[in-house]
């Protein structure tokens, strides 16, 4: 293993280094090659599957694949119904669905050993999560957070909107219209932090914990030993961690587009 | 921690991918899912018409069975009737048939008697007339007694 020749903090900070690309001046115009191929090729494989299944699906005795797709279909469908009350087949449930589908399939890509990455490209860094990129996560919220705007401005109007800015929680009355916008800003600042950190959170230190694990194989068969089982048990946790975490990000899409619907 | 262009990168991706979904993956998925759902419901509510026709025509079966049965047994009675009402007009049939063979016979034997008689009344008379002529055997002659001997005839 490459750890043998490597100080730990060596090899994490090798699996957390960024297959980055840089096309200009400046540390922001970097590109993350990795989050993009890899969030890129599990978009397409994923949602293509179930375009595909679309495609051909009978409204007579499905297939066995389609009805996977209708399980996951219907899951979905019945999470949004109960949070959101408007027509959702128009663009909330889709969203939820792109939302579930994509982000627990990035979450999953933590399964994979991360040494694999190392071996095909040692020189490189590649970080094969996607969603333990913050800008994957930054980008999504940040998404949902202009969605959640948009939908707000469009069901109350943009007079609508401002009134409730600066109206709502607390009463219309003029002295406590700054307290409501103060209310109101931390909210909207809030919401898309909260919203990505979570799942940037939760999957990172998964990697981090993955990767502490793995070090302990650097000292020897026994060493390895108990890799293997400590790993095998914080796998089946992870699990858990990230179906529930693709979930918790799938709701709070909705809640905050419900949300949004909501008049005060 | 350092955001950098991977942000819009991620951001229009996300963005094509709800497109995607919410114009080829929901609506068609959906489409199918509520025509099965709807041809369930109907086949259900045919079931349950079916099923409630087979009760009306079991019900009705019912009726008809009992209406024939009771026409069944009027025909048996009315042709019982009818037999034994044939049954008594051939024997009155019979009996007077009897009765007119019997009177038949019985005028043809008065008419055999009566004629029986005459011959005997004609052979009397013969007898008398031939026993007369042997007694009387020079006088008697047959054509002038004749009216005398005819009287004698109708006094038998």
């Amino acid at each position: 293993m490459a750890a043998e020749h490597l100080t730990p903090s060596e090899y994490i900070g090798h699996h957390l280094t960024f297959f980055e690309k840089s096309i200009g001046d400046g540390g922001f115009w970097t590109l993350n090659l990795d989050t993009i191929i890899v969030s890129g090729i599990l978009g397409f494989v994923s949602l293509g599957f179930f375009w595909w299944i679309a495609k051909s699906a009978t409204s007579g005795v499905p297939s066995k694949r389609q009805a996977f797709a209708e399980i996951c279909f219907d899951f979905i469908d019945g999470q949004v119904k109960g949070i959101f009350h408007g027509d959702r087949n128009k663009f909330v449930a889709p969203l939820a669905f792109t939302v579930g589908v994509w982000v627990l399939l990035m979450n999953a890509m933590d399964f994979l050993p991360v040494d694999w990455m190392s071996k095909v490209l040692p020189e490189h860094g590649f970080r094969i999560v996607p969603t333990a990129d913050v800008n994957t996560t930054f980008a999504l919220a940040l998404t949902v957070w202009a969605l959640m705007i948009g939908f707000a401005v469009k069901e109350k109007g943009v007079g609508g909107f401002i009134h409730e800015l600066f109206c709502a929680p607390f009463g219309s009355n003029p002295l406590l219209w700054p307290l409501n916008f103060l209310f109101n800003l931390i909210e909207y600042i809030s919401k898309p932090l909260s919203h990505s950190l979570r799942l940037f959170g939760n999957m990172y230190a998964g990697e981090i914990i993955f990767l502490l694990l793995w070090m302990m194989a650097a000292v020897g068969l026994v060493g390895s030993f108990f890799a293997i089982i400590f790993s095998f048990g914080w796998a089946i946790f992870h699990v858990l961690i990230v179906a529930l975490q693709a979930y918790i990000f799938m709701m709070l899409t909705v809640v905050y587009i419900q949300m949004a619907h909501e008049s005060h | 921690m350092n955001p950098n262009l991977t942000l819009v990168a991620q951001f229009i991706e996300f963005s094509l991918f709800i497109w995607f979904t919410a114009r080829y993956i929901w609506p068609w998925l959906m489409r199918k899912i509520e025509e099965r759902q709807k041809l369930i419901a109907d086949g259900l509510a045919e079931a349950e018409r079916g099923r409630s026709s087979l009760a009306d025509a079991q019900k009705q079966t019912e009726v008809l069975l009992r209406d024939a049965r009771a026409r069944a047994q009027e025909i048996v009675v009315s042709a019982e009737k009818s037999a034994s009402q044939r049954v008594e007009e051939s024997k009155a049939q019979a009996k007077a048939e009897g009765e007119r063979l019997v009177a038949a016979a019985k005028a043809q034997i008065e008419q055999e008697v009566q004629s029986a008689k005459q011959q005997l009344r004609e052979q009397v008379a013969t007898l008398a007339v031939s026993g007369a002529e042997k007694i009387l055997r020079r006088e008697v002659d047959a054509k002038s007694h004749a009216d005398m001997l005819n009287q004698l005839k109708a006094q038998l």
